[in-house]
């Protein structure tokens, strides 16, 4: 069916650069978002490949070790607090989450906006930062050490300070949007999966991440007027620090992942034309992760001097956390089986996280586990797992949302065959990087250094032609997702045939949403109940 | 709606003046206990009396337990945390000078490490890579 672009849609109803910098709309302030997180995500990768270049030999190629501290600093503080934390949540939540719901908007149009003004602030100062001085402490901000780095430290944490400020502004939206806007009859357990993990991340981001603005504000006060609470000179505990850090930057980790997971539960009930299997533990594994990942912070600092009790129980508990993301993983592969599965590219996306996704999680067990950490803490081990949960996690999710949700938020689809070409460029040069980086950890090779034993040159230079070739594949989807925007085919209001609610709309959805208030007709994976089309049917409205 | 009743809600002056006094009464049990010594019980009667405090102006004052109990749910889950952060914490810094007797036994006395009989430099020697790591992990986040 040949389909056409709608005459009236968000992107066209108002014109002009104030249309768009004043916007209320949460599907524009969703692109808004996705420029700057995804130039930022640019920015990571630039770094990215500069430390790849720099670890082709042990010797000087490009930057000294100074220079190579700055760059692993800004690669993590950039990817961390500037991509990946609002990535999912502000992009693809913003624009799809109250689509989904069937509502007209967030509940707090102007705090979403804010919210992007205020991430906005955030990025400015870590170019600030950038640029007077830089930073080279690592994304970790570990006392002493940045207590008396030279670098830009007070901008660069006044950045990640403001960020959170946009991550509990967004929280806090998503939490009450989905508490009050559901259409009528979406009852909790008619949710999409996506909005449940999107409310579990929520409750995280509201709950964690003021305890990163005060351990970051403490870090200030240390460093401009000594109050010495990280000083043991003064009384104070440099390991406290870690603790402060880690109650936030673990649950973080679930504020990048979750999301993610949320994305992959709609790929893979759409593209097996099934039910998913096990709603409901999918549904709250969600809240089960966002709990548990409270009490597990300490494997962080196992061999950080923390007491051994403490480090025997958060070793004990993090073992919990592998149960509901074990959960996740066995209900997608239950809901694959003996549905009809089609590979188009969002799929593909799904199925690179289910395999590189399980491959940091295990890993992540093993870290857990004190007796092996020990010995595995700051190599490459843990580089290679962290980057298979986010790289091969999220960032996979990321990208099979993009290609997915491409069709309804442009209203045009992209070139398949490149986004296919695209799909196994990421897959293969992603496991060339990263697996060895397991063989080198295991071996001895730390991570956060500038050069290395000889004996490791082979595998590092194998590792940097795996991030070229990631590097070359994420230039090659720019480019065909942005060609899509002006001159892909129309695609229709439903070109996957999925039964969420966003896809009753046309695509690009009107500036409202709806026509009236839509209710709710049909749960999100009734597909043995439903055959969906890609045609606009009128939905039942009050 | 639930919750605009909830903020209709209007309680009897009696109560608060009821509340008020005893917010009053547990200010002077404050300042009594603290003239006496009751040890290491000091700390724990002040912050109990303190907690009965808090938890009067958090009812009453300000309305929770008239409220949509998700308020409840959100204001004792924030103290949760709290506790949970501070409370796991001190795992740690109450626990950190545990230091366990080990005694040393002779292990593996008869085992050997091959290498290549060429390499006699520090750098490619297996054992010494280790040790490098070793201490390299201890202090690169420093
Ligand atoms: C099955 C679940 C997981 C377990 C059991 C787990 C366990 C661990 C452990 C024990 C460490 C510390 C290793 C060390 O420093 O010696 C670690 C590091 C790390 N993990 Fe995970 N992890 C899990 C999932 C995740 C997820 C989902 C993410 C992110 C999306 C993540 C991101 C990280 C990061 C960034 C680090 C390194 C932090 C740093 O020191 O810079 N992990 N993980
Ligand atoms: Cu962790």
């Amino acid at each position: 069916m040949e389909h056409t672009i709608p005459e009236k849609h968000y992107l066209n109803e108002a014109t002009g650069w104030k249309s768009w910098l004043m916007t209320l709309d949460h599907k524009r302030i969703g692109i808004l978002y996705m420029i700057m997180v995804m130039f930022s995500f640019f920015l990571g990768g630039v770094f990215a490949l500069l430390i790849r270049w720099e670890l082709l030999s042990p010797d000087k190629i490009l930057m000294g070790p100074e220079m190579y501290n700055q760059a692993f600093s800004l690669h993590g503080i950039i990817m961390i607090f500037l991509f990946i934390i609002p990535s999912i949540p502000a992009i693809l939540g913003n624009f799809v989450m109250p689509l989904m719901i069937g509502a007209k908007d967030v509940a707090f149009p102007r705090l979403n906006l804010a919210s992007w003004y205020i991430y906005v602030i955030g990025f400015c100062f870590a170019v600030y930062a950038l640029f007077t001085g830089g930073i080279d402490t690592g994304w970790t901000f570990y006392t002493p050490y940045s207590s008396e780095s030279t670098t830009a430290v007070i901008p660069i944490l006044t950045a990640a300070f403001v960020l959170g400020f946009s991550s509990i502004f967004t929280g806090l939206n998503f939490i009450v949007t989905i508490h009050r806007l559901r259409a009528p009859g979406m009852t909790w357990f008619q949710l999409p999966l996506f909005v449940w993990a999107i409310y579990a991340t929520a409750l995280i981001q509201v709950l964690a991440t003021p305890v990163l603005g005060i351990t970051l504000a403490l870090l200030m006060l240390e460093r401009v007027v000594g109050i010495g609470i990280f000083d043991p000179a003064m009384g104070g505990d440099p390991v406290l620090f870690q603790h402060f850090f880690w109650f936030y930057s673990h649950p973080a980790v679930y504020i990048m992942i979750l999301p993610g997971m949320g994305i992959i539960s709609e790929l893979i009930a759409t593209f097996s034309h099934r039910r998913i299997f096990g709603y409901k533990f999918i549904a709250f594994s969600s809240l089960g992760i966002a709990f548990t990942g409270f009490l597990v912070w300490g494997h962080h600092m196992f061999v950080s001097g923390q007491s051994d009790l403490a480090a025997v129980i958060f070793s004990f508990l993090t073992f919990f956390v592998g149960i509901p993301s074990g959960i996740k993983i066995l209900n997608w592969i239950a809901t694959m089986y003996k549905g009809s599965i089609s590979l188009d590219t969002p799929m593909l996306w799904a199925l690179s996280f289910l395999i590189l996704f399980s491959i940091g999680g295990f890993t992540g067990i093993v870290l857990g586990t004190l007796s092996i950490d020990v010995h595995l803490h700051d190599t490459y081990f843990v580089v290679s797992h962290f980057h298979y949960v986010m790289v091969g996690g999220t960032v996979m999710a990321i990208f099979g949302g993009l290609h997915y949700w491409w069709p309804k938020i442009w209203g045009r689809m992209y070139n398949e065959t490149l986004a296919r070409i695209a799909v196994v460029m990421i897959f293969v040069g992603f496991n060339i990087t990263f697996f060895v980086q397991f063989i080198m950890g295991t071996q001895g090779m730390p991570r956060r250094y500038a050069t290395y034993l000889p004996q490791f040159q082979g595998m590092h230079g194998f590792s940097s032609i795996g991030a070229l070739i990631m590097g070359v594949g994420f230039l090659l989807i720019a480019i065909y997702l942005i060609y899509a925007i002006f001159k892909g085919k129309p695609a229709g209001p439903n070109p996957w045939r999925a039964l969420t609610m966003e896809w009753e709309t046309p695509s690009p959805p009107t500036a409202g949403n709806f026509e009236g208030q839509p209710i709710l007709e049909h749960g999100p994976y009734d597909y043995d109940k439903v055959i969906p089309e890609n045609a606009l049917k009128p939905y039942k409205t009050i | 709606m639930k919750d605009d009743a909830a903020q209709r809600h209007i309680l009897p002056l009696n109560l608060y003046l009821a509340v008020g006094s005893g917010l009053l009464v547990l200010t002077v049990i404050t300042v009594v206990v603290a003239q006496m010594d009751f040890g290491p019980m000091n700390l724990l009667i002040a912050m109990g009396i303190a907690v009965i405090k808090a938890t009067l102006v958090a009812m009453f004052f300000m309305h929770l337990k008239y409220d949509n109990k998700i308020y409840m749910l959100v204001f004792s889950g924030s103290l949760l945390f709290l506790g949970v952060f501070i409370i796991f914490t001190m795992f740690d810094t109450l626990r950190r000078g545990d230091i366990y007797e080990e005694i040393a036994e002779p292990y593996l006395k008869e085992a050997v490490i091959y290498r290549k009989a060429e390499t006699t430099t520090a750098l490619s020697h297996p054992a010494a890579d280790t040790s490098n790591t070793a201490s390299d992990t201890v202090t690169s986040d420093h």
